[in-house]
């Protein structure tokens, strides 16, 4: 039951991320959206693991928790490469 | 029994929370507010939530894994947010303020 | 070598705790695996008091458990600023003083800050911190210093 309302939860605030991905206005606010997302569904793929009564979930979020920080940190890199190379600046 | 309440305090808290978090999200003005909101559901509400889990786990590897994510969600989402607060003040994105006119809450 | 060591033990901990398989060609692979990736590390010199901290010792889980508090107790705060019909919300951008004498103090410090809710650490100097606030009373808390002199004293001696 509460495992129910958790991931009823979780998934209420991965839409309201997804609001903020899409609303953005800047390229970070999407950032933020997409990186609070990926914490969320690393919660959503546990809790859902015990909904189910499989543990073994649990593999899958600790390596989604790993993917999600590499990925915002690399789109993040991306984006500032671009823009320091646009002012003439060494990257 | 009593594991069983706690843990579903436990996870209530951490549901209140990473709610609170999403909605700040979409309320607050500006980036820097919003990643305040984030962090929210990002340490607390994950805190909280797999506390929650851990209760019903019991001592076991499935408790261990859990402890696990919650260190590497707690090393690993302040730096992102440092990095994306870091990165959007150099790619000229200016903190909103309060303005000086505007009656203190 | 003694954060080799060390490094080989977490190493090994972590297969032990992902596997959950335990005959005797597993351990052994298991073994091997962590042997080499402590190695690959040694040869890339990053095994030192910077990438494996074990000086600091029983500090750390003190810390964390004053910290889990501090987080605590912000969340809430944050929690009813975003629920309330208007947001009382007065964000400020300044530079925090910080005390600790190795850039391993200087980073423990700004993840505290960014880990509590309501304060944000944007940039990371040599002798302070510039942090954003979503209140000005969350500024001045971070502003007396506690957090400071307790990372501080978790770092102990450089």
């Amino acid at each position: 039951m509460m495992f129910l309302a958790a991931t009823a939860a979780l998934v209420v605030t991965v839409l309201l991320a997804l609001v903020r991905a899409f609303l953005g206005p800047t390229v970070y606010d999407r950032v933020l959206g997409v990186n609070t997302i990926g914490t969320m569904t690393v919660l959503l793929i546990a809790a859902v693991g015990f909904l189910m009564g499989r543990p073994e979930f649990l593999d899958i979020a600790l390596v989604y928790a790993l993917i999600n920080f590499i990925g915002t940190v690399a789109v993040l890199r991306y984006i500032k490469r671009g823009r320091a190379q646009d002012a003439g600046e060494a990257p | 029994m009593i594991l069983d309440i706690l843990s579903w305090i436990s996870i209530g808290v951490g549901i209140f929370f990473v709610m609170a978090g999403g909605l700040g999200l979409i309320r607050l003005p500006d980036l820097f507010t919003r990643l305040h909101a984030a962090s929210v559901a990002d340490t607390a509400g994950a805190g909280f939530m797999l506390l929650g889990f851990m209760l019903q786990a019991g001592l076991s590897l499935v408790t261990l894994k859990l402890v696990l994510i919650l260190v590497f969600l707690v090393f690993t989402t302040p730096t992102a947010a440092h990095a994306l607060a870091h990165a959007a003040l150099l790619g000229g994105v200016r903190p909103w303020t309060r303005k000086p006119k505007d009656p203190a809450p | 070598m003694r954060h080799a060591l060390s490094l080989f033990a977490v190493l090994y901990g972590l297969w032990l705790a992902l596997s959950g398989h335990y005959t005797p060609f597993l351990l052994a692979i298991g073994a091997v695996c962590a042997a080499f990736a402590v190695a690959v590390a040694v040869r890339m010199d990053v095994v030192d008091r910077e990438g494996h901290p074990i000086h600091l010792g029983y500090r750390v889980p003190l810390y964390w458990g004053w910290l889990a508090v501090q987080i605590l107790v912000s969340s809430v705060r944050v929690s009813r600023i975003v629920l309330s019909p208007r947001p009382a919300i007065d964000p400020v951008l300044e530079t925090v003083p910080a005390s600790q004498r190795s850039d391993l103090g200087r980073v423990i410090f700004a993840n505290s800050i960014t880990l509590t809710p309501g304060t944000l650490s944007t940039s990371v100097e040599a002798h302070g911190v510039e942090v954003h606030a979503l209140t000005r009373r969350g500024m001045e808390e971070l502003k007396s210093g506690d957090m400071d002199r307790r990372v501080s004293a978790v770092e102990g001696e450089p």
